[in-house]
């Protein structure tokens, strides 16, 4: 497996990696952001390529993208939306939120799994994910898409219209 | 005050107070007083994380007074009283403290210990009938004692892989997995072949092999001996053998010059596993699955078991007694100088000096071993692969095993040597020798475990057991001298070597009275000066430092290194 | 210098705005030349002309205590770093604001970056650490790069980088994004994510960050808040900004509201200048219409549960006094007197028209969710107690099963490697011990029998 790395993307690379002049290592969390940020999700060749970069076991970067919810391992929609789960935005109506969007965009969200979190609508537009707290719990309901916070939500239509 | 009492802490188990050195574990202090505290996580050689829990116990220190307030007395010995601390501490990774208190069967301890133990059965599959690990499962042991008896668990347990091919000897089931880490931290810290680690996170962590990579380095099976319950398990003995069922032999490795300490589980005279025996001088807790696996021929068709004779163009089977007649009246008319013995630096002790016996009493010209070079793996197997070459050195005198062949060779050639006697070794494969060469010979006689094409020139082939068919001594590469015990019958009529080079001396008129390797091994106290003032049972089941050969054990240096640092408790 | 704030933003009178002094205000941007126009980077000049154990001594002085969650001093903390050390030190910013319920270092990294660059700055230098990170929470990709902005600006002023104002001293500040996970939260979680690795908590003893951190070096990790607090102490000295609260309980601090209020959000005051009852109904404007209180959670999500009928006696001897839950002072020791915490300051209202077993099984799926896996209690108690509370909420335990919750929560308090044990395990044990009631009440007593047998229940998720 083989992954095409434009030298721009290595050079942001190899310049994350100078954050952590005792050990490259560190460097793992970051690289694989800017792997992720550049393909929309890692893949075993990024997970390899991250590993060679780092001079690490392969094995090391899975244990690390499987443990977080941040990477995903599969490919999103062109917009991921990350609603947030968690008590005080489900107090505020964050599941009726989720239900809202997977309704407007037609996301089927019954397969979903603990290891399987994503959603994806039938045209690749959107995918959707329960996260929790995104610490803005004075604002609830909150969801990211993509880098984009958006809180109190209450207008779904208008939240999915800025993402044409 | 000597210096060493100094370093010595005094430390209260179970309400009566021990002396440890100063840096001692817990769970290590308890432990040397025979104090038992279960555990899974913790293995001395491996790197401590304090993950399983179990080891949990209640904890003491000497009270603290307030500001302004009197300190604690101590009593006549010089204790202070305990005040025993509200959470409990986990007894692996802590170092003991002076005038700590550890309670290993307290009603807090005993709390933790069943909670814990609930906790480790509620995702666990109750298949414990048809689990390999079951009757050396430590979490089938712990439950038994610290269990409720019943589940409390009305969920769906987590379902995760199950029969996974992690490896060309080892096989997985995620499920039974306690997630102890142990397998990941021994493929990391001790066989440098990460290829093991967790995935995802927390109720549904998994262990896993990388994809397309497998856990196949050469010590891999010993995270199977590690595994605390059935989750790795050796595709060599699994569903083989019940381990209620089987017998345990405490002997050593005989595929190189370690000497690896290892148990043979057996059963009716069938070998069905081998394991390392922790031996610190030796090889620590681990062992090479190459020579673990190596004892499937042990039992094989191609094993001799009854003596053969020339008759012709074959062989023919015979019994011991016309064998040896055969052979004393074989070299009754050839000179000493016309003899050749070529031994084995696989034999044990108290052969080479029945050997030695033989070169005397035939007064043989020549004798020599023949040698087993590989690569030295850089752990624990040696470069030297024959078990005993020191024992070589040692008993029979020679000091460079090796260096006579060609010369033997030669006369066989130049038919200066007429009669070679062979003990176990097989000239053809592992020597050089031609049956051609062979075939000159007035009178060959070989022993050795299996059919080989040396024996096929023989004029007589004796059937001589292997070394988990004898008894004896053997001093490996750093010069320890250590037992090697019989684990199993040799098939038919196999002999020990020694009873046969025994019987060779007596059928040619030599003495008697030698019944048994332990008597021989008196022989080689009173004979031999190294081994002189010793006695088979101070050898022990860990063996004796009897030379210093300047050799060390990598993995053992390592280990040394961590241990010096504090990593790990050695 | 009195600040302007936007509309409908302004603080309320009772709050004393500190560190939150340009949240939200008209006409601040987040730039370093608005931060330079009011006296910004002005305490670490100041600091590196002072002998940094004197700064040291001041955070001591003051009385700081960490924002973050455990309440422990800072300056206390900094003094734990060996002496005669000669490894390097590091120090780390925890920004992974995680914990359910607060909210409050968002607002200080998108709005007033250079505020913690400074605080940070002058603890490094008090410290002695020349490298420093701050690690931020991936749900926070903006303001990773307002951060990774304000350094760049800073280095460029010189208040970063090598011989920083000519003092000799060098300090690198690194932005590090986590990538979601609550338990980088714990300072060993996050040293050992920032190592690279599973963000596993560490064994403590032996490894304390402040002798055994980052890389095995000595470290000092501090929240957001605390480190922001450091820059408003050197200007006013600690002993001067020890006035500010109450005695062991001193400077301001920012309380985080969520839930069944009318006006949720964060609210700086001075420690315990608020009671519970004031900060509900004066600064979040009271209850929904028609509500009334059942419960609040006064420290984040973690934190014991206070039932709102509850009386809480506390102080000592002749200091005895009784609490009802709108009295309590909003302080770290009061808290605690209560039986909970302060916490991260993150306060979440519960009103009567909220399930206590869903509020609780909400909780629950968090812990579970955010369990790393690594020792057993927390492990496999965290997703148990989930699955009985799931089982509550739709109606499918039984009144023992609230039982079992109670246990086997207390089978992971005070059993695990870090904190969140307890993290996970309070929630429910508060909860039954508060309102066991309700939550046997969402139970039905005739599914006892047919869940006795615990072989019969593995499919518990199918029973009608």
């Amino acid at each position: 497996m083989s992954l095409d790395i434009p030298t721009e993307l290595e050079k942001e690379v190899d310049e994350r990696i100078t954050h952590y002049p005792v050990s490259k290592r560190s460097a793992v969390l970051p690289v694989l952001h800017t792997l992720q940020h550049h393909f929309g999700f890692i893949d075993e060749a990024a997970i390899e390529w991250t590993a060679a970069k780092l001079e690490l076991e392969p094995i090391k970067v899975l244990e690390v993208v499987t443990f977080y919810p941040g990477f995903r391992q599969s490919a999103p929609g062109k917009y991921h939306v990350r609603v947030c789960r968690t008590l005080s935005c489900a107090m505020a109506g964050s599941y009726e939120l989720m239900e809202s969007i997977c309704e407007k965009t037609g996301i089927d969200r019954s397969g979903v799994t603990h290891h399987d979190p994503i959603a994806v609508s039938p045209d690749g537009k959107f995918s959707i994910e329960f996260a929790e707290c995104l610490a803005s719990c004075g604002t609830g309901p909150v969801c990211l898409v993509n880098d984009d916070f958006h809180e109190a939500v209450s207008d779904v239509d208008g939240l999915l219209e800025q993402y044409k | 005050m000597s210096e060493e009492k100094t370093d010595l802490i005094d430390v209260q188990i179970n309400g009566e107070w021990h002396s440890f050195p100063k840096g001692t574990r817990m769970i290590e202090a308890c432990r040397q007083v025979d104090v038992e505290v279960p555990h899974y996580c913790y293995h001395p050689k491996l790197t401590s994380p304090g993950n399983c829990r179990m080891c949990l116990v209640e904890m003491g220190m000497p009270p603290r007074p307030r500001p302004g307030e009197d300190p604690p007395e101590p009593d006549e010995d010089g204790h202070l009283p305990i005040s025993w601390i509200p959470r409990p501490a986990i007894a692996c990774a802590n170092t003991i403290a002076p005038n700590m208190g550890i309670r290993t069967e307290s009603e807090m301890t005993e709390e933790c210990r069943q909670g814990v133990m609930e906790l480790l059965l509620a995702n666990h599959p109750l298949d414990c009938p048809i689990c390999d690990q079951a009757g050396e499962c430590s979490l089938q042991e712990f439950s038994v004692e610290h269990g409720n008896g019943e589940s409390r668990f009305r969920e769906q347990k987590v379902k995760k892989p199950k029969n996974v091919d992690v490896g060309p000897r080892i096989r997985l089931d995620d499920e039974r997995c306690i997630m102890c880490s142990r397998c990941i931290r021994f493929t990391d810290e001790i066989a440098d072949d990460p290829v093991l680690g967790f995935t995802d996170r927390g109720s549904h962590t998994v262990l896993t092999v990388y994809p397309g990579r497998e856990l196949a380095n050469n010590y891999s099976l010993n995270t199977v001996d590690i595994c605390p319950v059935g989750a790795l398990t050796s595709n060599d003995f699994r569903f083989q053998m019940r381990v209620w069922f089987m017998k345990e032999t405490k002997t050593i490795d005989a595929n190189c010059a370690t000497g690896c300490n290892i148990t043979v589980f057996s059963r009716q005279d069938k070998i069905y596993r081998i394991t390392p025996r922790q031996n610190n001088d030796v090889n620590s807790d681990w062992m090479p699955d190459s020579h673990r696996l190596n004892y499937h021929w042990i039992d094989s068709e191609a094993r001799l078991t009854d003596p053969l004779v020339r008759d012709g163009d074959k062989h023919r089977q015979a019994t011991w007694q016309e064998a040896l007649a055969a052979t004393a009246d074989k070299l009754s008319g050839i000179s000493g100088e016309e003899i050749a013995v070529i031994a084995s630096a696989r034999m044990t002790n108290e052969e080479l000096l029945m050997v030695n016996r033989l070169v005397k009493h035939l007064n043989a010209g020549h004798v020599d071993t023949v040698p087993r070079e590989g690569e030295a793996d850089g752990y624990l197997i040696s470069a030297d692969r024959n078990p005993n070459t020191n024992g070589v050195k040692l008993v029979l005198g020679l000091n460079t095993p090796g260096s006579q062949l060609s010369a033997i060779k030669e006369g066989i050639a130049q038919g200066r040597i007429k009669a070679l006697l062979c003990l176990q070794e097989n000239l053809v494969d592992d020597a050089g020798f031609t049956p051609d060469e062979l075939a000159k010979l007035d009178f060959f006689l070989t022993s050795y475990p299996m059919a080989n094409p040396t024996a096929d020139v023989a004029d007589v082939v004796l059937p001589g057991a292997c070394w988990a068919e004898k008894t004896g001594t053997m001093i490996n590469v750093t010069g320890r001298l250590q037992r090697l015990n019989k684990a199993v019958d040799g098939p038919g009529q196999t002999l020990e070597p020694w009873e046969i080079v025994r019987d060779i001396i007596q059928t040619t008129g030599g003495g008697n009275g030698i019944y048994s390797a332990t008597d021989i091994f008196k022989q080689l106290a009173a004979e031999v000066s190294e081994f002189s003032g010793l006695s088979w049972g101070q050898i022990g089941d860990l063996g004796l430092q009897l030379i210093e050969t300047g050799e060390t054990i990598p993995l053992l240096e390592r280990e040394k290194e961590r241990k010096e640092k504090g990593l790990i408790v050695g | 210098m009195s600040a302007i704030y936007k509309e409908g933003k302004e603080p309320h009178p009772k709050e004393r705005r500190i560190v939150f002094k340009n949240v939200d205000r008209d006409g601040w941007d987040t730039s370093i030349a608005m931060y330079e126009s009011e006296g910004g980077y002005d305490q670490l000049k100041k600091a590196l002309g002072m002998e940094p154990g004197a700064i040291t001594d001041e955070v001591k002085q003051a009385g700081l205590r960490g924002r973050g969650g455990a309440g422990f001093p800072a300056g206390v903390k900094w003094g734990f770093l060996p002496p005669n050390n000669e490894k390097p030190v590091y120090l780390i910013c925890n920004a992974d604001e995680s914990e359910p319920g607060t909210f409050k270092d968002r607002y200080i990294i998108h709005q007033d970056p250079h505020q913690l660059i400074e605080g940070m700055a002058i603890a490094c230098f008090a410290v002695g650490a020349n490298l420093a990170y701050i690690y931020i929470r991936e749900e926070f990709p903006e303001g990773a790069q307002i951060l990774e902005k304000a350094i760049e600006e800073a280095h460029k002023k010189g208040y970063l980088g090598k011989n920083i104002q000519g003092s000799g001293f060098d300090l690198e500040i690194y932005v590090h994004r986590g990538a979601g996970a609550y338990i980088c939260g714990e300072e060993t979680g996050l040293i050992e994510s920032l190592e690279g690795k599973r963000p596993y908590p560490r064994i403590k003893p032996p490894y304390f960050p402040a002798a055994m951190g980052l890389y095995l070096c000595p470290t000092i990790v501090n929240n957001v808040e605390t480190l922001c607090h450091v820059k408003h102490i050197l200007e006013v000295g600690g002993e001067e900004w020890s006035k500010i609260g109450k005695p062991n309980n001193t400077g301001t601090r920012i309380l985080c509201v969520s839930g069944d209020v009318k006006k949720p959000g964060y609210y700086e005051v001075e420690v315990g200048s608020v009671t519970m009852g004031e900060l509900i109904n004066d600064l979040c404007g009271g209850l929904k219409e028609g509500r009334s209180l059942k419960a609040v959670i006064p420290g984040g999500s973690s934190a014991k549960v206070l039932r709102a009928d509850e009386v809480f006696t506390v102080g000592r001897g002749d200091d005895t006094r009784d609490l009802t839950i709108w009295d309590i002072p909003m302080d770290f020791d009061t808290l605690a007197a209560c039986g909970s915490m302060a916490g991260s300051g993150g306060v979440i209202v519960i009103d009567d028209s909220r399930s206590i077993s869903w509020v609780l099984n909400n909780i629950n799926n968090f812990y579970a969710h955010e369990s790393c896996g690594q020792c057993t209690p927390c492990r496999e108690g965290s997703l148990w107690m989930k699955k009985i509370t799931d089982r509550v909420v739709a109606g499918k335990a039984s009144p023992s099963d609230i039982d079992t919750l109670d246990s086997v929560a207390r089978n992971i308090d005070g059993r695990t490697i870090c904190a969140f044990g307890e993290a996970c395990s309070w929630p429910t044990e508060s909860f039954i011990d508060k309102f066991r009631d309700e939550l046997v009440s969402d139970t039905n007593p005739e599914l006892e029998e047919k869940l006795l047998n615990a072989e019969s229940i593995t499919a518990a998720a199918n029973l009608g």
